[in-house]
């Protein structure tokens, strides 16, 4: 458990192998050609984009300009009234809904999840192991399975039809895999930090929150990213623990609204083009975060 | 281990058990506690707004004589094994090729984690619509090959939908794979390369073991993860056409929410649970996932 051990350094101790990463070796390595891959590449960017790009200009054909013309052509009269009719049939309502329970769900998970990873990797009980057993394990359950019994006891509690419904179990399946992926990181920090905290007379909630939570800010971001995503993007949830329309979130409207307009396709993509964007404008912003956050603290 | 109050200096222990709690607590409650519960409602009869009444072993008869229960089963397993076998190679595949340090591979790797932003009813009514024979991309591109009833029929629903999640999963592993080929110690390409391995020997030999935890962690979040594909499945074929698509957990919520017999439902739920249990302990002893110690086993 020493703080920088990682599964390849171990490794290349146990072989044969020379200990010291050459710069100019690992610049040769990388930057080879690869005629072959770069085909497969290619192929997979066409089978990625293609639909994202159809998307995209079919949003802004006219309803009969759909019909005509060639699915992949840019649009002869360009409009944006199909986002204009997705906007007035309550857009903004849906994305509140969402936002809310997406930062609802990622804080409640963050923090509880948080607190339990530092536990787990500063204690040592026995119960501590055993909760850290409790959350592999826990990743197993397959959210699905639990829609039913989750629904009586949201409807035996009163939070049917409520935004809280969504919160509180979609936070309850983001905390294993969040436990997880903190855990792993703060194993990584390295004990002396701690000792000579506490030589300074800290306690547990002063390291947890001027060491722990300051070094572990790549793999919060992370898991923020990541738990907001699924929260942000889930389905299930909203469509069994919710009912009436002013409680629909975003993909539920997406779902709603291709069942209510479903010859207008121009406006169903319109529709899912806008409930995409703040995801996307997220991203654009965020990616090096994101990027940086998956890969950090690897090679130290 | 100590919960009497010392004062934080003189602690010797580890934190306290308590700190765990609010997150083992919320976890129980939404998952473990279901767990009890969806075992008692498969003994019981219940429409989901009344009370639910004893009624013995009879949804476990039915649950496990149905032959539409069956066949979603079946269904179930063919797609976790189909979709493990199609987005594993490709990601694995892709996450080494946009590992380098190319600027144009940095780039491809920026757009292939674009299906990753759409939400999954989205990319279920994008599909829906793309592969719609009158008006979808294949009609209008006049490709014989591409124009096929995709979600119409019976035959090709179910590749249909593997292509789908495969779209809509393959951005995730091809992500986990490109962290961890960027992991590998120069130093091991370097020596094979001194010993005169070629490419395909060094994938073989440095890069394919190298990446066993990732191996590890993609494949149970796969295999895991594949017998959650409802939301994808209900918004793009509803299950259908006829049972072609009814994967076991559309199956329960079709029997549940929409033919209103929760009980029997619960006894497809279990089915559910205890092959997700089952699937991920056979991994966990097989790869010892639970050992793994460093940031870079767990992602």
């Amino acid at each position: 458990m020493s703080a920088l051990s990682h599964a390849p350094t171990t490794d290349s101790q146990t072989r044969p192998a020379p200990m010291t990463a050459g710069t100019p070796g690992r610049l040769a390595r990388l930057r080879r050609t690869n005629p072959l891959g770069a085909l497969g590449g290619a192929l997979w960017l066409v089978i990625v984009l293609v639909p994202v790009y159809w998307v995209l200009v079919t949003s802004l054909r006219t309803r009969e300009g759909f019909f005509d013309a060639n699915p992949l052509a840019l649009p002869t009269s360009p409009t944006l009234a199909n986002y204009r009719l997705v906007w007035d049939n309550g857009f903004t309502h849906y994305l509140l809904n969402s936002a809310l329970v997406t930062v609802g769900a990622t804080l409640l998970t963050l923090a509880v999840s948080f607190l339990a990873a530092y536990a787990i990797v500063r204690g040592t009980s026995r119960a501590l192991r055993w909760a850290f057993s409790v959350f592999l394990l826990g990743l197993a359950i397959p959210l699905q399975a639990t829609i039913i019994p989750v629904y009586y006891l949201i409807a035996k509690a009163q939070m049917y039809d409520t935004l809280l419904a969504i919160v509180l179990p979609s936070a309850a399946f983001a905390i294993p895999l969040t436990v997880i992926i903190l855990v792993n990181f703060l194993r990584d920090i390295p004990d002396e930090l701690y000792e000579s905290m506490r030589a300074d007379g800290a306690g547990h909630w002063r390291m947890l929150l001027n060491l722990a939570l300051p070094l572990s800010r790549p793999a919060l971001i992370t898991v923020t990213i990541y738990d907001a995503l699924n929260v942000w993007n889930g389905f299930l949830f909203p469509l069994i623990l919710t009912q009436s329309p002013d409680k629909r979130v975003l993909p539920l409207f997406v779902w709603s609204f291709q069942g209510e307009f479903t010859i207008n396709i121009p406006a169903i993509l319109a529709a899912v083009v806008l409930s995409t964007l703040p995801i996307l404008a997220l991203y654009v912003l965020g990616r090096r975060q994101l990027i940086g956050g998956l890969t950090a603290g690897f090679g130290k | 281990m100590s919960t009497a109050k010392t004062p934080a200096a003189t602690r010797q222990g580890g934190p306290p058990f308590v700190m765990a709690l609010p997150a083992l607590l919320l976890f129980a409650l939404f998952a473990l506690v279901p767990m009890a519960i969806v075992v008692y409602l498969s003994f019981t009869q219940w429409d989901g707004l009344g009370s639910p009444a004893w009624a013995g072993t009879d949804n476990w008869r039915e649950a496990l004589t149905s032959p539409v229960t069956r066949h979603a089963l079946w269904l179930t397993v063919k797609l976790m094994v189909l979709s493990w076998v199609v987005q594993t190679p490709l990601s694995l595949l892709l996450g080494v090729f946009v590992a380098g340090r190319q600027r144009y591979r940095a780039l491809l790797a920026v757009f292939y984690f674009v299906p990753l932003l759409i939400s999954t009813a989205a990319i279920a009514v994008i599909f829906k619509n793309l592969l719609d024979p009158n008006f979808g991309l294949g009609a209008a591109l006049n490709l014989p090959l591409l124009n096929q009833n995709w979600l119409g029929d019976p035959q090709l629903a179910f590749y249909a939908v593997v292509f789908v999640i495969a779209w809509q999963f393959v951005p995730f592993h091809t992500l986990l794979y490109q962290a961890g080929a960027r992991q590998i110690p120069a130093s091991l390409y370097e020596a094979a390369s001194i010993d005169g391995a070629g490419r395909l020997a060094q994938f073989w030999h440095i890069t394919l073991p190298q990446l066993r935890y990732t191996v590890v962690t993609s494949s149970t979040l796969m295999v895991v993860g594949s017998l959650t594909y409802f939301d994808l499945v209900f918004v793009l074929t509803g299950g259908g056409p006829g049972y072609a698509t009814r994967i076991l957990p559309l199956d329960m919520y079709i029997t549940g929410f929409q033919s209103n017999e929760m009980g029997l439902a619960s006894a497809i739920s279990v089915v559910l649970v205890v092959a997700g249990l089952l699937l991920s302990l056979a991994l966990l002893r097989f790869s010892g996932f639970n050992r793994m110690r460093s940031q870079q086993a767990g992602m």
